[in-house]
């Protein structure tokens, strides 16, 4: 009974269990679990500096872990050599070979498992269909440009079919332009394909675009793994809560409680009201509050009862087409970024205008300080 | 104005190099050639003509000698190859910081010292009565001393040992430009040390495996000191040859004659290295 539950679950194509890596004194990846269904876009987003790129490597197989056990299709990969492991990886930089043209990069991994030349090719023509770029064998790398070498490097490994792509911030040498069709190229490849991505980044955009799912990291640990939906909407700590997408962050001390009722005090002596799931608060404690500025609407409420509301004066407005905002200064002087509705309104707002704000104490998420 | 003063500036900046190239470089060989095909009729009599290097082809001791010295040099240009390679490599890869400063500058001491007494140093280990030989004997290897001087062998010791940075500054360069991630690619995709090696670095260190190749070549094809100082009387290395002609025969018609064939035969021979190795010559010395 047993035994056939489990020969009907599937297998994760990578499992990861306590995986630590030290340097020296200082710990790079600090027991990080997590485990990547087959054909998935798995993410690690976290601020430059947090083991992402240790753990991809430890991935990948040029740095081994000092603790834990990572497996691939149910296999250990401790002590297998990174040529041995059934996976490729995308270089931050591609490290396409500038002295091969496209056919001999491609078909590099094929040589190497002796496959005789004939099929090298058919199969080098064909994964280069699949991206998108036939008859570009014969060319040489810098003959193409950022986006097909970005599709070359792609190409490059899945012509080995890995059970696992890792890709390090292939996207970061490419202008803002190139990047955003390629994030949209980047997930219709890997559904075409349908192998699992490990994508790292310190794009928040790029996580939440792509992604199945998300893991927030910071410090070597995970804060939080989930879909983009969760990770934006519901983060579990207040790191997540700061680092992905926008939000002004308030420090305020707990001044009444009634179950999730959390009424808060600014430094700066602004009240408020939050509705929190959040445990660990308690009258007196300091908590930190993040409202993204989308949540934070101007004008005065239909229906007050409830709402956070204050006046203050427009600071600064930021125009920026569909992601404009203002900052809005309250009467205790602490500033706040509201977004400005899509639908042009408040297109009129200059500096020094009287404004109302208002929000939902269900919408902001609030957090134990020290947490 | 401007663009006189500019004018004048780049003038002045190549004056140093046309005049060491026009002093030191054309005119000795335009003396050179004239008095190579010059031939000695009588005392005091000459005719124009190329019977000098005529008789570098038919005296078998001549051409002879120059194959021996061209096939040595190769010789010595690839054992400095074989050898300089992993020492690059291990510096310009596998240190950084101050460890790879420090081996670059230990590559680079002994050549502080003169070449002279570099050379004596490996006399005074490998003659009868030196270092070697007294070693040998005292651990009870050989029973009488042993003369390691004045072979084919202490020659190639001391073309290698002489040339050798030559071979390492430009490889350390090219394999210093080479980016790991590159080495780390091919791994990940399957490849082994010795495939990654031929299919990777090497290509990519081609520049300067060429140039290296091209100076240490030269060097040896040119040196002096080292074939007769380790190879004795008998080492015939055809620099050894010119000398005699110049200055014990006072046959400087000769001398001449081969001075001018060594310049030709060995950029006959760096040129057919290019064909071989399929570079050329503009490419390797732009990129190293």
């Amino acid at each position: 009974m047993l035994r056939g539950d489990l020969l009907t679950v599937p297998q994760p194509d990578l499992v990861c269990q306590d995986l630590t890596k030290d340097f020296d004194s200082f710990r790079a990846v600090d027991h990080v679990s997590f485990d990547v269904p087959q054909g998935s876009f798995f993410s690690i987003l976290g601020p430059s500096g947090c083991g992402k790129t240790t753990l991809l490597r430890m991935i990948a197989g040029f740095q081994s872990p000092t603790g834990g056990d990572l497996r691939i299709k149910g296999k250990s990969m401790i002590g297998v050599p990174p040529n041995k492991r059934p996976v490729s990886m995308v270089f931050q930089h591609l490290a396409l070979f500038p002295t091969m043209n496209i056919g001999d990069n491609v078909g590099f991994g094929l040589r190497q498992r002796g496959v005789a030349k004939a099929e090298i090719k058919t199969r080098v023509g064909e994964v280069l269909e699949r991206v998108g770029l036939p008859g570009v064998s014969a060319r040489r790398v810098d003959q193409l440009s950022g986006g097909q070498k970005q599709r070359v490097a792609i190409a490059r490994c899945m012509v080995l079919e890995p059970d696992v792509l890792l890709l390090d911030e292939p996207l970061g040498a490419l202008d803002l332009k190139l990047r955003e069709h390629m994030k949209v190229e980047m997930k219709s490849l890997q559904a075409a394909f349908n192998t699992t991505f490990v994508y790292i980044t310190h794009d928040q955009s790029e996580a939440l675009v792509m992604s199945d799912n998300i893991a927030v990291m910071n410090n070597g640990r995970f804060e939080q793994i989930g879909t983009p939906h969760e990770v934006y909407h519901a983060p579990s700590t207040a790191f997540v809560a700061g680092f992905v997408g926008e939000a002004n962050k308030v420090t305020a001390k707990v001044s009444a409680m009634r179950g999730q009722h959390v009424k808060l005090i600014s430094d700066a002596g602004t009240e408020m009201i939050v509705d929190t799931p959040q445990t660990g608060l308690d009258v007196g404690t300091w908590a930190e509050v993040f409202l993204r500025p989308e949540i934070i609407a101007l004008g005065p409420a239909n229906d007050d009862e409830g709402m956070n509301v204050q006046l203050g004066t427009v600071e600064s407005v930021l125009f920026n087409g569909a992601n404009s905002t203002v900052t809005v200064k309250d009467k205790t002087g602490s500033l706040m970024n509201v977004a400005l509705p899509q639908t042009g309104a408040f297109a009129n707002l200059r500096k020094g205008d009287a404004v109302v704000t208002h929000w939902d104490p269900r919408h902001a998420r609030c957090y134990p300080v020290g947490s | 104005m401007v663009s006189d003063t500019s004018r004048l500036g780049f003038y002045l900046l190549l004056a140093p190099i046309l005049l060491w190239l026009v002093l030191l470089i054309i005119l000795p060989h335009v003396g050179l050639f004239v008095v190579s095909i010059s031939e000695k009729i009588g005392p005091r009599e000459y005719e124009t003509g190329f019977d000098n290097y005529a008789a570098f082809f038919t005296e078998p001791l001549y051409w002879r000698t120059f194959a021996r010295t061209a096939i040595m040099s190769i010789l010595a240009t690839a054992l400095t190859l074989i050898l300089g390679f992993p020492i690059a490599y291990y510096i310009a890869k596998l240190t950084r910081g101050r460890t790879k400063t420090t081996l670059f500058l230990m590559c680079m001491i002994p050549f502080w010292v003169s070449e002279l007494v570099r050379t004596f140093g490996w006399m005074i280990l490998l003659r009868e009565t030196g270092v070697f030989s007294n070693v040998l004997q005292y651990l009870g290897v050989v029973s009488g001393p042993v003369e390691m001087l004045y072979n084919d062998a202490a020659i190639m010791v001391g073309l290698v040992y002489t040339s050798i940075l030559f071979m390492v500054v430009p490889l350390v360069t090219t394999l210093d430009s080479l980016d790991d991630s590159l080495i780390e690619a091919g791994y990940d995709l399957g490849g082994t040390s010795t495939s990654i090696l031929r299919e990777i670095v090497i290509p990519h260190a081609m520049p300067g495996i060429v140039s290296g190749c091209i100076v240490v070549f030269m060097l040896s094809l040119g040196n002096y000191l080292t074939p007769i100082l380790l190879g004795g009387k008998d080492s015939l290395w055809f620099t050894g040859m010119i000398y005699t002609q110049f200055i014990t025969r006072f046959n400087w018609e000769l001398g001449s004659a081969f001075g001018f064939l060594l310049l030709a035969l060995s950029s006959f021979v760096v040129f057919l290295g290019l064909k071989l190795s399929g570079q050329s010559l503009s490419e390797t010395m732009g990129r190293s």
